[in-house]
């Protein structure tokens, strides 16, 4: 079987008014593979990636996604009843801050089953079975299970929205700053967890972050933006170790080591 | 009795002067009428309507007043409950109301009545064929506790995107040990739109799946009509291991000993002492009247006489 990318955008445009967030975006994604995109703020990165969610609109270009059912979907074009399907079970969004992207008013066990309930799973002692497991495979206390996210850290709110997102398996999970606003061994672990997990259920993903220690660590793959064009792309040590465009070679001496 | 006939009822029957027939005028009971044809049309789903000002303030039932002034006319007989009771303020007001306006019939008998307004309660009596059931609503989006914007909840209902909902049930399930929601079940219309029931207690929920009566809903302060038309399919949202389940009462009624009716808890004294007694006062007047008897009753009539 000659594989496939599982998502190819081609052409890519997207601006606020006058002012152009994407340029002319284009990349593929094949399974299993972490895409790292890097950039300063204002390049771009979050504003491709909610496109690619069909969170925002976009204006011209295609977003090719090859479902699991093998049927290949224009997400910039598809029915609206489609995409949400799509983006409750085959995808997931990890977003920056946990607070939007979980349920603060409902226990850790209620947001991971959210995705299973809407997908019609109508038992309660499955649905608490499959939450503690992944309680356990995100490394929160199974004991949690009935607290409020509230009352959680915020690398442990993090890990409860990954672990709500990845519930349904999906196939895609695009991150916009996974480790933004985390302390550092926090981050640490987290990113620790995330390579496991990526392995472990060979998900395909997409992190947006303006860290290129985490992109360095996460991502197979890297693409550089900057003004909302991509300036540069590649292997993701080969980038690093050898920029080629003026930007990024600005971007790779900028970074502060220790 | 067709509708020209109606109306020349209605104006024989000359309300206060100075007022429309219903209170409302006629262009305002056409628009009422229409949402509530569309809503009948669509089992379940809100219909937005311009709600008006009523002489009574927001909570206290305009939305149900609207509705029971749109449909009303000169031959039926009107019958107004709040929390099963005929003789409670709300109840009493809303009824001299109509019959200042209008000037029809009423009565506490669920049986007689072709026109039923009622606050929390269904009655106990199953009804009939060519009754209407108007319900006062407060809130009527089922998702609004779940997601704030409306713009997004309508488009959940189009999409049917109702798996939320049972979030909340999974709540009740993980702090109680039951689903706990006690008052206004969501329920799924017709397999098709999830519905907030009114805050009717659930033990009268399963009451509105294939009723004979046909069932309105006006929420006056959120300007939403919807409707279970008769014979409608009617869901009570639940899980496969924790299935829907109405509550239940240690005793039977203290006045008519009936085992099968919705019970209200009546403190009698600073000592631990109560009594259950029928919510519905119709209902259990009527059993009283046929011989029935509780252990607080007072004895029989012809008894007493002697």
């Amino acid at each position: 079987m000659i594989e496939m990318p599982l998502l190819s955008v081609e052409g890519l445009n997207k601006s606020f008014g006058r002012q152009p967030a994407c340029r002319d975006v284009t990349f593929e994604l094949w399974p299993g593979e972490v895409l790292g995109i890097v950039g300063e703020s204002g390049s771009g990165k979050s504003t491709l990636l909610n496109a690619i969610a069909g969170r925002v609109g976009i204006d011209s270009g295609r977003v090719l996604y090859r479902t699991a059912a093998d049927q290949i979907v224009d997400l910039a074009t598809a029915q609206e009843s489609q995409r949400r399907h799509l983006m409750r079970t085959e995808w997931g969004f990890v977003q920056q801050h946990a607070r939007d992207g979980l349920r603060m008013d409902f226990s850790a066990g209620a947001n991971i089953g959210e995705r299973l309930m809407a997908l019609g799973q109508k038992h309660y002692g499955n649905l608490r079975e499959t939450a503690l497991d992944w309680m356990q495979a995100v490394e929160i206390p199974p004991e949690r299970i009935d607290d409020l996210p509230r009352t959680f850290s915020g690398g442990m709110q993090q890990r409860l929205q990954i672990a709500r997102n990845l519930v349904t398996r999906p196939r895609i999970v695009l991150m916009d700053e996974p480790t933004g606003g985390l302390d550092v061994s926090v981050q640490a672990r987290l990113l620790d967890l995330l390579r496991r997990l990526v392995q472990e259920y060979n998900v395909a993903v997409i992190v947006v972050t303006h860290d290129l220690g985490v992109a360095r660590l996460l991502a197979h793959r890297l693409m550089v933006m900057r003004r909302g064009q991509v300036v540069e792309a590649g292997l993701t040590d080969q980038l690093l170790d050898d920029p080629q465009h003026a930007y990024t070679q600005l971007l790779v001496s900028s970074v502060l080591s220790v | 009795m067709t509708l020209q006939q109606d109306y020349a009822a209605n104006a024989a029957q000359a309300p206060l002067e100075g007022y429309n027939f219903a209170f409302l005028d006629e262009q305002t009971k056409r628009m009422i009428r229409r949402a509530i044809l569309k809503a009948v049309a669509i089992p379940g789903y809100q219909v937005p309507f311009g709600s008006r000002e009523m002489p009574l303030p927001y909570g206290w039932g305009t939305g149900g007043m609207q509705v029971t002034a749109a449909v009303i006319g000169g031959s039926d007989v009107l019958k107004v409950i709040d929390q099963g009771a005929d003789d409670t303020t709300n109840a009493v007001s809303i009824r001299r109301f109509f019959v200042r306006m209008t000037n029809v019939a009423t009565t506490e008998k669920t049986r007689d009545a072709t026109l039923i307004q009622t606050r929390h309660r269904v009655p106990e009596t199953p009804l009939h064929e060519g009754q209407i059931l108007v319900y006062q609503v407060p809130i009527p989006e089922p998702l609004r506790w779940l997601e704030p914007r409306e713009t997004e909840t309508r488009k959940m209902h189009a999409l049917s995107e109702y798996g939320v909902m049972h979030v909340k049930l999974y709540e009740d399930i993980s702090q109680h040990g039951h689903i706990s929601t006690a008052y206004d079940y969501p329920v799924l219309v017709n397999g098709r739109y999830m519905m907030r029931c009114s805050p009717i207690p659930k033990f009268d929920t399963p009451k509105l799946h294939m009723n004979a009566a046909l069932q309105l809903f006006g929420a006056g302060r959120e300007k939403r009509i919807y409707a279970v038309p008769p014979y409608t399919d009617v869901k009570p949202l639940d899980f496969d291991d924790h299935p829907f389940e109405v509550e239940r009462w240690p005793e039977a009624c203290a006045l008519c000993g009936s085992h099968d009716s919705f019970l209200d808890e009546v403190i009698l004294d600073d000592k631990g002492g109560r009594m259950f007694v029928c919510s519905d006062t119709d209902y259990c007047g009527e059993r009283q009247a046929a011989g029935h008897r509780g252990h607080m009753a007072a004895p029989y009539k012809d008894e007493a006489a002697e």
